[in-house]
């Protein structure tokens, strides 16, 4: 298996686990955002399996000494102290889930629902990175 | 709590969860989705090509999806505006906060990182309060 392989097969199952728990639908999202509405709890039971699933087998997968395709584990440095900028994108990042209810792998997995907004939402995402590279200096 | 669906939630979870882990046993990656959007915008770095791969997957099985299986399909009663909006929000957002709700609230919280948990709490709670304000206060359906 390669590491391109082995990242699509990867993003197939993102991608069909996405859809099967309709996290593609932004209706669902804004139901379980919206707590005192008619609240839908959906989307905390897609945390719960994905939280379940993945604390238990990267137990075991982190203590091999590296994994199948490459020489090392790739983790962000958990002992990186809470700043400012980490809060502040959050809460950035929060309005416009709220506005809406995409975030960024659910806009991708509504792709295939032949509508035209989750374009138009994945190009303004796109300009919003491009905006926070122009801010920060990076290439 | 008409259209709660916790079986297939809970089953989507767990193959999102599957395939965060996979990821990480063959390549040794994080499954964070806005940061694997970054990458893709050098695409002349071949390192970065397993990105593309992963994002390629995961249209192409949600598209196999939403084609062959039967499902509520989604309204978008919002403004193009506010789709633009809040686009360039997430998308800037996710940048500055080094990650969305994969990277944080799945991977990051999974290895109960302080930083994706504190991450977690601030974007649900600004979300739901978002949501509040347009739904309760601004009177804007759905």
């Amino acid at each position: 298996m390669t590491k391109n392989k082995a990242a699509l097969l990867c993003g197939i199952l993102f991608g069909f686990g996405l859809a099967i728990s309709q996290m593609n639908n932004p209706d669902k999202v804004l139901a379980f955002l919206d707590i005192t509405g008619n609240w839908d709890a959906s989307l905390a039971f897609v945390m719960g399996g994905a939280l379940i699933t993945l604390g238990t087998l990267q137990h075991f997968i982190l203590k091999r000494p590296q994994p199948i395709c490459e020489t090392e584990f790739h983790l962000p440095k958990s002992n990186n102290p809470i700043d400012k900028q980490l809060i502040l994108g959050a809460i950035i990042f929060g309005i416009g889930w709220g506005l809406v209810g995409f975030c960024p792998g659910a806009v991708l997995a509504a792709f295939g629902d032949g509508k035209i907004e989750p374009f138009l939402f994945t190009l303004a995402l796109g300009a919003g990175m491009m905006l926070f590279n122009k801010f920060h200096e990076i290439k | 709590m008409e259209n709660f669906t916790p079986y297939s939630a809970f089953l989507g979870g767990s193959l999102i969860g599957l395939s965060a882990a996979l990821l990480m046993y063959f390549n040794g990656r994080v499954a964070g989705i806005s940061g694997m959007i970054a990458g893709t915008f050098d695409v002349k770095n071949s390192a970065n090509h397993w990105r593309l791969f992963f994002l390629g997957g995961l249209i192409l099985a949600a598209v196999i999806f939403n084609l062959f299986v039967p499902h509520a399909p989604a309204t978008y009663s919002r403004s193009t505006l506010l789709l633009i909006i809040s686009g360039i929000f997430v998308g800037y957002g996710t940048r500055l906060g080094n990650g969305c709700t994969s990277g944080h609230a799945v991977c990051g919280m999974a290895r109960l990182s302080i930083r994706s948990i504190a991450a977690t709490i601030t974007f649900m709670a600004i979300a739901i309060l978002t949501v509040f304000i347009i739904r309760h206060l601004f009177g804007i359906s759905s």
